[in-house]
């Protein structure tokens, strides 16, 4: 067994930083390599990919980033731990093969059944009610829009292909955390009522989650720190009782220090009493952080306890259709104009005969983010207008798009910035949280 | 005497859903001491009150020298549904450290320059 397990993470989000894996790569001193590539709305759009082309549906990114740094991953000896997979895990790993220069170097476990679309009918009428988790309300009201649905399985399934002798394990919709608790428990052998090492794992997994979040990115303190140019992506150092440090490649920038780790460990947080994941429940108020002063911090004494009988299934579904158009206007008076743009951009539409139950006027510049809460506001010199509606008829959207380059030249002068056309209408992937008793889930590993 | 929460603490916000979640760490036990009796829940909706419509709930984390606040119902409907230009509730963190608080004279050493 070894006395310590090293874990990055270098991708927090698909669209994070393309080189952050291909640094920790070429920096090598790492055991595991995790990637998440996976937010609720990037499922169903690999799911509507994979509708149109059965061998889609998963992150490409992904098939490049082995291939350009194949040579690097097999002289560095590192294991890639990813839910690149998306809804094709089997194709994403069918494409990796098609693009090794030698087909035996990786083993790629591929894990399946967290997948439950084609048969989320089948599951209805067996009892299970997928009642939304955060409003209550019923399936039956959204189950004809249904885009994708996936169970957030446990991290058994990454710690089996690792057994089964995978170098890359690519997974669907495993928990985030689990892209990192996964390859402890191969490595370290915990079993699923270690409840303070699953914890420990679990916590490690959610500091390292948001990749840069932990290390200098999103830091309040931003105004501290001299260069975030070459910010270095998390590492965390495991040992087998569950304690571990955080820390960084060396020569990186950003930083890690009490503030940074306590940061990230709240994002997203709801009651830290009780921060469910498929395997365990972890106590955020038990352990102790420590703050090295040397760009580490260590933490210690995580509890957890036993996890529901239940796992979170992520289902997406269309809503309807949304647009929005922006439009720059300078001063003198420019919030008064951008009142006075606004209510005119309105009343025309109203006149055309279009009104909207859903629609928002914001100016940005002003108060679009923090309204009346920044009372410092000394009016500024330019407004970005921002305009939006929503609505389940697509041509009442489209025609709000066209409504608003009239007004560069039928309202006040001073007013710019139209140079990307018609505002486009976006399809409303909406998220519907729920619950699948764990028994109906049985995952699969097929080692290519 | 009058300060900003940002001359005592950092944060770090983001979305749950339809609810908003902001985490607030202070810079000493005792400053974090003095904000759990200050810092209710009911003096974070005000402040809020302009993008709040459910009910703000706080938790305390003692070994982080921190609370986290869920603001219920705060993004428009959260997600792609939200039309708000900040629909994940990235920016509230900055939002509650402009947040004036009437801060007693004997905590002044912990104040931030």
């Amino acid at each position: 067994m070894k006395k310590i397990v090293k874990i990055a993470n270098g991708q927090g989000f698909w669209g994070d930083s393309i080189d952050a894996p291909s640094n920790l790569i070429k920096y090598g001193k790492i055991d595991y390599l995790t990637l998440d590539y996976l937010a609720e709305v990037t499922i169903s759009i690999m799911q509507k990919q994979k509708l149109k082309n059965s061998l889609l549906g998963y992150a490409k990114d992904f098939v490049e980033l082995i291939a350009t740094n194949q040579d690097d991953i097999k002289k560095n000896n590192i294991k890639i731990i990813t839910n690149a997979g998306g809804v094709n895990p089997l194709e994403c790993a069918k494409s990796i093969k098609s693009i090794l220069k030698n087909k035996d170097d990786f083993k790629i476990g591929v894990v399946k059944g967290d997948d439950i679309y084609n048969n989320i009918d089948t599951l209805i009428k067996s009892g299970q009610n997928f009642k939304n988790l955060e409003t209550g309300e019923d399936i039956s009201d959204i189950k004809d829009n249904i885009t994708s649905a996936n169970v957030y399985i446990d991290s058994y399934c990454i710690k089996d292909a690792l057994d089964k002798g995978a170098d890359i394990v690519l997974a669907g919709r495993v928990s985030d955390p689990g892209l990192t608790l996964g390859p402890l428990l191969h490595e370290f052998n915990w079993k699923n009522d270690d409840f303070n090492k699953l914890a420990s794992g679990t916590l490690a997994g959610h500091i390292i989650e948001c990749g840069a979040q932990c290390t200098g990115g999103n830091y309040s303190k931003w105004y501290d720190l001299k260069d975030l140019s070459n910010i270095g992506y998390p590492i965390v150092e495991v040992k087998p009782n569950g304690n571990f440090t955080i820390t960084k490649p060396k020569d990186t920038s950003g930083i890690i220090n009490r503030l940074s780790i306590s940061e990230q460990i709240l994002y997203e947080m709801g009651n830290p009493k009780k921060y469910i994941s498929p395997d365990v429940c972890v106590d955020f108020t038990s352990f102790n952080l420590i703050d090295n002063n040397n760009n580490t911090v260590s933490i210690k004494n995580v509890k957890g306890f036993t996890s529901t009988n239940t796992y979170k299934v992520s289902i997406s579904y269309f809503a309807g259709y949304k647009s929005t158009g922006q439009l720059t206007i300078s001063g003198p008076d420019a919030y008064k104009k951008s009142k006075f743009v606004s209510n005119l951009f309105w009343d025309r539409l109203k006149l055309a005969g279009y009104e909207y139950n859903n629609k928002n006027t914001e100016f940005l510049g002003f108060n679009s983010c923090h309204k009346k809460m920044n009372q410092k506001y000394n009016g500024s010199n330019e407004i970005v207008l921002r305009l939006s509606v929503k609505d389940k008829n697509k041509q009442k959207v489209e025609r709000f798009g066209k409504e608003i380059s009239p007004l560069i030249t039928t309202g006040p002068p001073g007013i710019t910035g139209f140079a990307g056309g018609r505002p486009k209408v976006q399809e409303i992937i909406s998220f519907w949280p729920a619950l699948i008793d764990k028994k109906l889930i049985k995952t699969t590993v097929e080692i290519l | 005497m009058i300060i900003k929460l940002a001359s005592i603490a950092s944060s770090r916000s983001g979305d749950k859903g339809k609810n908003t979640n902001i985490g607030v760490i202070f810079n000493s036990e005792e400053v974090y001491n003095w904000s759990k009796k200050y810092l209710t829940s009911n003096i974070v909706k005000d402040h809020f009150s302009d993008v709040v419509k459910g009910k703000v709930i706080r938790y305390e984390l003692n070994n982080l020298l921190s609370l986290n606040f869920i603001l219920e119902d705060s993004l428009g409907g959260g997600g792609s549904d939200s039309l708000l230009n900040d629909a994940q509730g990235k920016t509230y963190g900055q939002a509650m450290l402009l947040m004036e608080i009437d801060f007693p004279n004997k905590l002044k050493g912990y104040i931030n320059e």
